[in-house]
């Protein structure tokens, strides 16, 4: 990203200076021609439509009829609103579980896989297919699977004599439920992840630090660990951002309810502009998230370069 | 990581870890296993309490009442049509676009480039009021068109590609280049040949985003004969709640091409997801 492309060596022209200028413009032409349509589609659909979400957020809008400017009302709203104080506890609550959880659990499984073991392959893949099922035939499965009455899932706590449970019915386990869910399909991409970076660990690091009479903790500790720190940086991002985010399954599973116990800030934007035809009362509470996303990478990148810095010095 | 400490232990026949690792694995594949099982139950067997754990034989009346239904088929062709068009634009916007970044100069190239690849950092939640209103301006709202417009092309396609094409030897594009080849002609007979990895990359994840995708079909499409199999599926439910199996022989059907594009390509697929610059 950093490097330009450098200009490609060519025959020296046979009449200079006209045709070679002319040569350039029908390059860049060309060029413009070639990335023409992707600068549509990905401009039009990204830059617009978030100066468009601004100004909605400023004004009230049922997307039919035309709009009102309304200044701040919505945003002072938003902030004596129950509704959006509970999705964004809500949020909260599930992102604070389901990160670290996911995180944690794939580095042991990924530390554990990377030894020489059998099956680590067929291991590997069972934790990771999950991750390809898309979040509606998740919620379907799980509704199923949950079911308070017919489900396996009371049905083999029965067997074990443990009473029925209400699951995603029940207001106090729905959301824990949920974070379950997410951890059952998005466990194996952590793994996954972790697997990759260990194999950059250099052998020879570890080796020595074995030889020097490091133990294995030890040599985890201070030489496995702070090589992939990158990467954990990246994950708890990446979770993070998709955690904020997660609305698919609330949508298919729950719909944020009972009693509003699953309401996460999606879909609180998503009922606010396609169910009560408030968008831009939809668009503030979307503002919301936005700017508290880009605070959250910014702080990250922060966090990530200093360490960056931190492992350079350990191991040069 | 090598292991070069001795073992004060005796060797068991096998790695501890497996009493680890065999549980958790069998958890992770218990509820698919169960989602294949319960899609040959038969209703009795599925709506009984407890509910039989193993069906009695393979009974396809799920498939049956699903494949026949007059909306299941045309779902199944609508995220069929969907998710191709996506993939095969996404190749060919994508290669145009990242070569002419990888290897063209043009003005504006680098502010270009730059605010493209901000674009990936805004959330859908801030855009998808907007895009909804875009698309209503387009006339697309409840067409396919809604779906097709917005992917096809993503920034990620454009970006990778481009570091791919980096990577690639400038010798090769140069002869051809010199004896009057034009741009076109350089790229797609002698960069695209070199770029399966990549492009096989761009084709993995946009099939598998956009076969999966069900909050911006929710809210482009009104119509549920122009549903997607996704969003299909969560008004199933309703339709069908005492027939779990035809909703499981739906959800089969819907999880089963990106299940086998994965154990299909499941090298490249790794790869994918931890190479495209989602590492470090």
């Amino acid at each position: 990203m950093s490097r330009l492309p450098t200009p490609i060596t060519r025959p020296a022209p046979r009449t200079p200076a006209r045709p070679a200028r002319r040569r350039g413009r029908r390059e860049a032409a060309t060029a413009w021609a070639f990335v023409l349509p992707s600068v549509l589609v990905i401009l039009g659909l990204s830059v617009i439509p978030v100066l468009w979400s601004l100004l909605l957020s400023f004004q009230y809008s049922d997307l039919l009829t035309p709009s009102v400017w309304v200044g701040w009302d919505n945003y002072r709203q938003l902030a004596d609103d129950p509704q959006f104080a509970q999705a964004v506890r809500n949020t909260l609550e599930y992102t604070a579980l389901y990160v670290p959880l996911s995180i944690g659990l794939g580095l042991v499984l990924a530390l554990v896989l990377n030894r020489r073991i059998r099956f680590a392959g067929l291991y590997r893949t069972l934790l990771f297919v999950p991750f390809v099922v898309s979040a509606a035939a998740q919620g379907v499965l799980f509704s199923f699977i949950l079911d308070p009455e017919f489900g396996a899932a009371n049905s083999l706590l029965h067997r074990l004599g443990v009473s029925p449970q209400g699951f995603l019915s029940d207001p106090g386990q729905a959301l824990l439920v949920l974070v379950g869910i997410s951890l059952w399909s998005g466990t194996g991409f952590c793994v996954v992840i972790y697997l990759a970076a260990l194999q950059d660990v250099p052998r020879e690091l570890i080796e020595a630090a074995t030889l020097d009479g490091a133990e294995r903790r030890h040599v985890l500790r201070h030489v496995t660990l702070p090589t992939i720190a990158p990467v954990s940086v990246f994950l708890l991002l990446w979770q993070t951002i998709s955690a904020l985010q997660v609305f698919d399954l609330v949508y298919v599973t729950t719909k944020g309810g009972p009693l509003g116990s699953t309401t996460v800030i999606v879909y609180f934007v998503w009922e606010q502009a396609f169910r009560n035809f408030t968008a831009g009362y939809g668009a503030a509470a979307a503002y919301v998230l936005g700017v508290a996303l880009l605070v959250a990478a910014a702080a990250l990148r922060l966090v990530r370069r200093r360490g960056d810095r931190r492992i350079e010095g350990a191991t040069s | 990581m090598t292991d070069l400490s001795p073992r004060r232990r005796p060797r068991l026949p096998f790695s501890p870890w497996h009493l680890l690792l065999a549980p958790l694995a069998l958890l992770f594949a218990v509820p698919l296993i169960w989602l294949g099982l319960s899609s040959v139950m038969s209703d009795a067997e599925i709506n009984r309490f407890p509910p039989a754990l193993w069906p009695s034989g393979i009974h396809l009346d799920g498939y049956r009442l699903v494949l026949g239904n007059a909306m299941f088929p045309r779902w199944f062709a609508n995220s069929l049509i969907v998710s191709a068009v996506a993939v095969v634009s996404n190749l060919l916007l994508g290669t145009l676009g990242g070569y002419a970044f990888a290897r063209m100069r043009f003005g504006g190239s680098r502010v270009l480039l730059v605010l493209m690849l901000a674009t990936m950092a805004i959330p859908f939640q801030l855009t998808m009021i907007p895009t909804f209103l875009v698309m209503r301006k387009l006339g697309l709202v409840d067409t396919l068109g809604a779906l097709i417009v917005p992917s096809l092309v993503t920034p990620f396609a454009v970006f990778l590609l481009r570091q791919f094409f980096l990577s690639l030897p400038r010798e090769l594009e140069e002869a051809a280049w010199i004896d009057g080849c034009s741009r076109l002609r350089v790229l797609f007979q002698i960069v695209v040949p070199l770029s399966r990895p990549a492009l096989s990359t761009v084709a993995v994840l946009t099939f598998l985003t956009t076969w999966n995708d069900l909050s911006w079909p929710l809210i482009a499409l009104n119509h549920d004969a122009n549903y997607t199999l996704q969003l299909g599926l969560t008004t199933f439910r309703g339709q069908h709640h005492t027939q779990w199996s035809a909703v499981m022989a739906g959800n089969v059907i819907t999880v089963l091409p990106v299940l086998l594009a994965f154990l299909a390509a499941q090298k490249t697929f790794v790869r994918s997801i931890t190479s495209t610059g989602l590492k470090g």
